[in-house]
């Protein structure tokens, strides 16, 4: 399977040109460009590793692709996305997030049901990644 | 107007007379301020029937009272300071009303609607009148929770960002079984969508009661969101008969874990206000379907626009309302849908007479409510859509999604590859209102469900005039 995370996921992967593009697009809004790495990929894990701090003060867009060709450098096989942070009144948050790396095999996720009182089932959805220690996943 | 007691001597007095007319006043920061189209009856003046307005909206009866000289009634009576003839229309009129922040209980549309929609929209003396917008004085709205969630944090806890969430209505919207109405739900979600919604009368009839429906909807949205390792969702509708009921619709969907519940309109102002509150307490995202609001916003002479509904469900506190799509099959100028998108999206909505704007709003930091934009829309649409609409937006394709040729999955990838690559064109600055058909004509060479969703709905259009416009036109002014 194939992760649908993030703006461009169901696109072909962006080529390096394309990423700079996009977040050229980022820089042109003012926003604050940073890139983050995991290797567990459930959907609601909101924190990824933080690959530096963002680029508050980056003005071109080349900087922080190389950026990102160090972080796919240092984790080929995690996931690596691109953040944009928009510090504006009223936003305050991220505005732009899409994945530049992605691991070779994506085994995706089980979803277990536990049957519990009435017809109610509480439901966990379980990476199959994840569940080798943290860096020893997508080996 | 003399003195007191001639002011007060029993018998009936021109509403002008009685103090609701005074085009010195200055309106105070702190005012509630509405714009009433009115058209009077023949012979009516137009500074009487807009005095009539603001009495009967506020403390006047149709005769003079001795006992307004029991109460600070200079200050409980609205004035109408300002009547401009609206823009060619002969015999109607922009009456601009002020009223003391005194007349209104804190925290309550009903209180409010209550006087400025109230007895006045029956008044004889006028043909027909409408509620065209309203100023909210930063004091009032204070006094309200706003939406539960709001844009912001709807989208970190949803971890979706840079492009508009994607939405489809289940369909046929009634007649299908609990499990039937499950499959279309994981059809849509996996093949690309974020969310799937229940129709306005989903509710709990014979053919599926509410508790069968909830449970499978819930099935369908796990399954999606671990076939895919998205966030997923799905509207369930506690629209019920008592707000006991609705309770206990919505707390079932909290223990099944659902991050969304949907409302439509006509619940009512206290139960919209209720629910929010509820939503609040319990991290649950608040939909509202308009259900209901085509009665009395739609006829530009009589009624209440929907942007002041809007302005009201941004104050009662919703998460979503559905607000218009501009090219879809459902009533929607451009200026018009645009005023009240900036209405739900706006920290601070500056005035646009063009847009039907009278007001500069300061939002006073409530919440903002993402736009619904649902009707009659499809993926070759998609570059008029993002142009108009922008990003903030849940972008509801029912039958193009469930009506594809190769199914609803199909139809779901295909609204997602239009939109993901809408939004990659923009960003890497092509002109997508222009080169919108060419961008999506080369995605459908690599996409086969594009590919044949461009092809069933290339010539779709619903292109008839709208009824509701504005009537202010840019004027070209001499620089």
């Amino acid at each position: 399977m194939k992760i649908t995370q993030g703006t461009f996921s169901f696109l072909p992967d962006l080529t390096d040109k394309e990423i700079t593009a996009q977040i050229q697009y980022a820089l042109d809004q003012g926003w604050a460009v940073s890139v983050e790495y995991t290797d567990d990929p459930h959907p609601r894990n909101y924190f990824w590793e933080m690959w530096g701090n963002p680029m508050f003060d980056l003005k071109d867009a080349s900087g922080a692709l190389t950026e990102v060709l160090a972080a796919r450098k240092a984790h080929p096989t995690n996931y690596i996305r691109v953040m944009a942070f928009d510090a504006t009144l009223g936003f305050e948050t991220t505005r732009l997030s899409f994945i530049v790396n992605r691991p070779k095999d994506e085994p995706g996720y089980g979803l277990v049901r536990q049957e519990a009182d009435g017809r109610n089932i509480r439901y966990t959805i379980e990476s199959y990644a994840a569940k080798a220690p943290e860096g020893r996943r997508y080996e | 107007m003399g003195s007191p007691a001639d002011r007060y001597k029993s018998g009936v007095m021109p509403y002008a007379k009685m103090g609701y007319w005074d085009a010195n006043y200055e309106p105070k920061d702190t005012d509630v301020i509405a714009v009433f189209r009115i058209t009077p009856q023949d012979g009516v003046d137009a500074i009487e029937a807009a005095a009539a307005v603001a009495g009967e909206s506020s403390t006047a009866t149709w005769t003079v009272v001795w006992t307004d000289r029991l109460t600070a009634c200079e200050l409980y009576r609205a004035k109408a300071y300002r009547v401009d003839p609206v823009p060619g229309n002969p015999g109607q009129f922009f009456s601009y009303i002020a009223y003391d922040l005194a007349l209104f209980e804190e925290g309550s549309i009903a209180n409010l609607t209550a006087s400025i929609i109230g007895n006045v929209f029956g008044f004889k003396p006028l043909k027909a009148l409408r509620l065209e917008d309203m100023r909210i004085p930063v004091a009032y709205l204070k006094t309200f929770q706003g939406p539960p969630t709001g844009i912001v944090v709807e989208r970190e806890r949803l971890d979706k960002f840079g492009r508009p969430l994607l939405g489809a209505t289940t369909k046929p919207k009634l007649g299908l079984s609990g499990k039937n109405y499950g499959r279309v739900v994981y059809e849509a979600l996996k093949g690309g969508l974020d969310f799937v919604k229940d129709d306005e009368n989903i509710n709990s009839q014979q053919f599926m009661h509410w508790r069968d429906r909830f449970l499978f909807c819930m099935e369908a949205v796990n399954k999606a969101a671990a076939a895919t390792g998205e966030v997923k969702g799905h509207y369930l509708n506690v629209t019920a008969g008592t707000m006991e009921d609705m309770y206990e619709r919505a707390d079932f969907a909290k223990q099944l874990g659902s991050s969304i519940i949907m409302i439509d309109l006509v619940i009512g102002y206290t139960a919209i206000q209720s629910i929010s509150k509820w939503a609040r307490r319990n991290d649950m995202i608040l939909h509202l379907h308009r259900a209901g609001h085509g009665t009395y916003t739609r006829q530009k002479t009589h009624g209440v626009s929907f942007r002041v509904i809007a302005k009201w469900m941004r104050m009662a506190g919703v998460d979503h309302i559905h607000a218009g799509t501009i090219v879809g099959k459902l009533e929607g100028d451009p200026n018009v849908i645009k005023g009240i998108y900036s209405i739900c999206r706006d920290s601070f909505t500056k005035k646009n007479l063009e847009q039907g704007v009278f007001f500069d709003q300061d939002w006073a930091g409530l919440r903002k409510i993402m736009p619904v934009a649902s009707g009659g829309i499809h993926a070759g649409q998609m570059h008029q859509l993002i142009s108009y609409l922008g990003d903030d937006v849940v972008l509801q394709f029912g039958g193009g999604t469930i009506g594809h040729p190769q199914g609803i999955q199909a139809g779901a990838t295909a609204n997602r590859v239009a939109l993901e690559v809408m939004i990659k064109a923009r960003n890497e600055g092509r002109d997508i209102w222009n080169e919108g058909p060419q961008i999506l004509a080369e995605a459908a060479k690599w996409c086969s469900p594009l590919n044949a969703a461009l092809q069933t709905w290339k010539d779709v259009t619903f292109d008839y005039t709208s009824t509701d416009t504005a009537d202010f036109v840019p004027t070209a002014t001499a620089s």
